[in-house]
Order: C-alpha cells, then structure tokens, then sequence
C-alpha cells in the first residue's frame, strides 16, 4: 500500500525563529493515502512541522517536497501547491464575513475558478458529509464550535484537495462537541485522502492511523505504525508521553 | 438589628449621588447654566463691541447668503463659499482616500522599499504644520509643475488627510485576526485575492467610525487654504469684510455656518458608527 512514491518528503529540515530552533533534522515521508498521527508536548514544533508542508511557515534547511514540488520561501508554486493540500486549524478561522455556504465556494469560485452553481453544489454535497446541510445560509458565529469546524473541514474538502492537514482540531471545542468533529474525520479517513494530523486523541489515531509520530523539542523522536507505538514505544520520552496522556 | 452574618438588601434602594450632584446634573438646572454661560459670552462681545463704538449692521448679512432680484432667486456669495468648500474637501478626500490606500498597502507590503518610502512620506507630512505644506504646494510645488491655487489646494489637503487615513486603513487592516490571512493562504488565495474577498470586507466596520470623523476634519482644515486666497467660505469671508468692515457679523456668520455643515456631518458619522460597531 505504501509502496507509491512519497506525497511528502522532509529531509533533514531545520526550522528557526530568530535564534530558536523550533525543528531539528527532520526527515519523514508521507505516501499517498497515508494517514499519519503526530502527538508530542505542546511547543515540541508539531504546528511548525504541519505549517512548513502548505508553506505557512518557511524552513530554513534542508529539502521539503511535496507532490513533486520542492517548497522554499517565495517559491511561486506554493500558492498553486496549496490548492491540493487543505487545512484545518484548532480556532477553525471560518470566514466570519461569510456564510457557511459562502466559506466553501469561495476558494472554489475565486481560486479554482469554478461556476458559482457548480461550486453550491460541490459545498452543499460536503455539507452533508460533514452533517451539517441545513446550516448552509447561517453565518459563523451562528453555529456552535462543533458545527464551525465541521464547516472548516468541509471547506478545505471543497477545494478537492489531495491532502488534509488537521493542526488539533478538537483542542479548542467543549468536550461534548469534540466527538461529532472527530466523527466526521474517521469518515474522511475512510476515503483514501492523505492526512497529516496533529491530535492528542489517541482513541482517534488508534482507529485511523496507520503511522504515529512522537516529536519533542522540535525532533521526531519515535516512529510507528499504531500498534506498535501504543504497546511498546522505543524511546522512554514517548513512553512517558503516552502515560500521561492515556491516564486521562 | 444587623446581628446576623448576612444581610438582606432585598428592598433597600441603591445609594443615590449627594444631593449637590443630583442638583447640578438636573435637566431644568444644567439648561438654566447652559443660557447663563452663552449669554454671559455673547453679553460681554456685545457690550465689547459697544464699546470699541463697533456698528452693527446684521441687516446686511442676509444679502450674502441668498438674494431675490429680478433674476429670481439667487445664492449669495457665502454660499457660494460654502459650496466651494464642499467640492474642495470632497475632491481632496477622494484623492486622499486612493493617496492613503496605496500609503497603507506600502507600509504593509512587506517590502523593505515599500515600507520605508512610506514611513519618509508619513514622517514628512506629520511633521511639517499644515500651513507650510499649503505654501509649499502653491509657492514651490505650484510653479514648477504649473498648476493653479485650486488644484494646490485639492494637493494639498489630500497629501495631508493622506497620512492619517493610511494609518486609519493600516490599523483597520490589522485588526482583522491573523488566522484570516492563514485560512485565505491555505485555500490557495493570492495576496491581492486575501485583501479584496477576506481582509477589506473585514476591516470596513474597523475603519469607517474614524472615517467619517476624517470628513468632518477635512471640511474644517480646508479652511486653512483661505491664505493662498482659493474662493472657498473662509476667504469669501475675509474678502467681504475687507469691503465692508463687518467683522464681527461675518465671522459669526462663519462660523455658524461650518457648525451647521459640520453638525450635520457628524450626525451621520454617528449614524454611521452606531450601525458599524455591532460586534459579531
Ligand atoms: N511565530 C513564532 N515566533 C517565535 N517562536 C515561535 C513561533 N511559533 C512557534 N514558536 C515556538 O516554536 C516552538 C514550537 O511551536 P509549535 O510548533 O507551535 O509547537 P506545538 O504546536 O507542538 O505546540 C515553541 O517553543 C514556540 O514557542
Ligand atoms: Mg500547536
């Protein structure tokens, strides 16, 4: 299954902000279809690692390509590049000038240039993947947290990417509201999208993993396919980790 | 009878203001002092003007806002000042406006040209008086580049309002969250694409209170082109008294008249910001 040549390559990628290292000799590989969980402590550079892949942020050395294209800072081909690579972030940043239905086509329609009827019905067909169909003409702020990501995540869908990147999306939602998110991301999971996610649901990455990753201080410091990462991880760092966050 | 540890205060009535306050802030009693205050001012220009053996001559006033001869109705010259004033400050805002815009994109280019050019052209303009950029526009700018006092002071008022509405827009812009840029980049926008569909529509509720009240400031600085003698309500004034000796009577009028003007403006500033500053 993996076989196919990676979608994402880092290698040896070093990352800083002024004089702080945020990342350190990374180097990884994501193929397609694959669907890898990151977890570490928070400032360990997971968001910093996710954000180098659509080029948010710019890492200083090493190589990073993704789908074929070497990404560097002022590369022209980013901006096409982050057409196939959708993102979701923990503070969902839905556009609150816009409705739901709007949020969706408007990358289509501004971006892809796609036709305002063909991008409505692109969004409402995601709006149904994620649940929320009737919610198509509300504004934002009109929804609950829940609701917002799962508009988030069906706007990065709208853009028929080839890779989705999750940056926690559930860490900024109410407890009771963090299922129907996650829900709809083992669904995605189902349908052969690559994902990068950074998540500390382990229950999550457990059901659609098929690489763990464990960083800290700005290093992959473990490796895993799921199995394996969960009954017995390598280094004592992860181990550590895992029991902290297991516990709960 | 206040042994237990709580008290109720079911009932009590909310401790008032002393009596004094309560006094001077009542309706009736702040207009009595109001009238005294306006009264005192306009009893002691009077009695002012008597002594100096001033002339009043009020009857003349009404000639030079409106007239009715035998070609019927007709504006009289303030108020052809006053519509001159308008045009003026209204052309000098639109310029300053696209001024101002292309100033604030500068400074946010990102750029390091763009953003200095920009930060010499504001440090420039905030920090020579208004006055000496009038002269400098008419007596230097003027004959080297051969435009009239008119466009001189369409130039200049517009470079001037420039400066403060680019830092209007730059604040507006910035305070559109972060996470908007990051969201628009991410679905493939350009920077301009951002701008125009995420960013400005944002900013507008940010950026029009301070706006409109940048109207109200451009129609009361224009008056300041009155010392290179553009045909505007202020100089139309000074003319008119330097023929008649009316002083008193035609500042007065004046300044009544750029109060009317300006009031008005400002209610619909307020207008304007009561409807803008609903947060979402
Ligand atoms: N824009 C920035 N400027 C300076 N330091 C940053 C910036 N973004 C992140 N960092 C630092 O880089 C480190 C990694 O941050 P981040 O990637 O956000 O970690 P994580 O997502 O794992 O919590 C942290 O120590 C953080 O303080
Ligand atoms: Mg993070």
């Amino acid at each position: 299954m993996l076989t196919e040549s990676p979608i994402i390559k880092f290698q040896n990628v070093d990352k800083f902000y002024g004089n702080f290292q945020a990342l350190t000799d990374i180097s990884i590989e994501v193929h397609p279809t694959e669907r890898m969980v990151i977890c570490g402590p928070s400032g360990s550079g997971k968001s910093t690692l996710i954000r180098c892949i659509n080029g948010l942020e710019s890492h200083n050395y090493g190589k990073l390509i993704v789908d074929g294209v070497e990404i560097f800072e002022g590369s022209k081909d980013i901006i096409r590049l982050r057409q196939e690579i959708g993102m979701v972030f923990q503070q969902f940043n839905l556009f609150p000038h816009l409705t739901v239905l709007e949020n969706l086509t408007i990358g289509p329609i501004k971006v892809r240039k796609i036709s305002k009827a063909e991008a409505d019905v692109t969004a409402r067909k995601y709006l149904e993947r994620v649940h929320i169909p009737e919610q198509a003409e509300k504004y934002p702020s009109e929804l609950s947290g829940g609701q917002q990501q799962r508009v988030a995540i069906a706007r990065s869908l709208c853009m028929e990417s080839k890779i989705l990147l999750f940056d926690e999306p559930t860490s900024a939602l109410d407890p009771e509201m963090i299922n129907e998110v996650l829900d709809v991301m083992v669904e995605l999971a189902g349908t052969g999208i690559t994902m990068v996610c950074v998540t500390h649901e382990m229950g999550f990455a457990r059901k659609v993993a098929d690489t763990m990753v464990f960083m800290d201080e700005g290093r992959i410091i473990e490796v895993a396919p799921p199995d394996k990462f969960f009954s017995k991880p390598e280094s004592a760092r992860c181990k550590e980790f895992l029991e902290q966050i297991l516990e709960h | 009878m206040q042994s237990g540890g709580s008290i109720s205060l079911k009932g009590l009535p909310v401790r008032q203001p002393p009596a004094v306050n309560r006094f001077f802030s009542s309706t009736p009693v702040s207009l009595i002092i109001y009238c005294f205050i306006v009264g005192v001012i306009l009893y002691s220009s009077f009695t002012g003007a008597q002594a100096m053996g001033y002339n009043w001559q009020w009857y003349q006033i009404p000639k030079y806002i409106y007239s009715f001869t035998d070609n019927g109705f007709q504006f009289g010259e303030l108020m052809l000042g006053l519509w001159t004033t308008i045009t003026l400050s209204f052309t000098a805002f639109v310029l300053a406006l696209a001024i101002g815009f292309l100033v604030a994109f500068l400074r946010l280019s990102g750029l390091f040209i763009g953003t200095k050019i920009a930060i010499c052209f504001l440090e420039f303009v905030r920090n020579v008086p208004l006055l000496v950029l009038v002269y400098l526009f008419y007596y230097v700018l003027g004959p080297v580049f051969k435009y009239d006092r008119y466009t001189a002071s369409i130039l200049c008022l517009a470079v001037y309002h420039s400066a403060l509405i680019s830092e209007i827009l730059r604040a507006a812009i910035n305070s559109v969250a972060k996470g908007q840029w990051e969201a628009a980049k991410s679905i493939g926008m350009t920077k301009m694409q951002t701008y125009r569909y995420i960013i400005l529509p944002q900013s507008i509720r940010f950026m029009l209170p301070p706006m409109t009240g940048e109207v109200v400031h451009m129609v009361k600085s224009s008056a300041i082109v009155s010392v290179i003698a553009v045909a505007e309500l202020t100089t139309l004034g000074q003319n008119i008294i330097s023929d008649t000796y009316m002083a008193f009577e035609i500042w007065f009028t004046i300044a009544l008249i750029y109060m009317f003007v300006i009031v008005i403006l400002s209610i619909g500033a307020s207008q304007v910001e009561r409807r803008y500053t609903v947060i979402n």
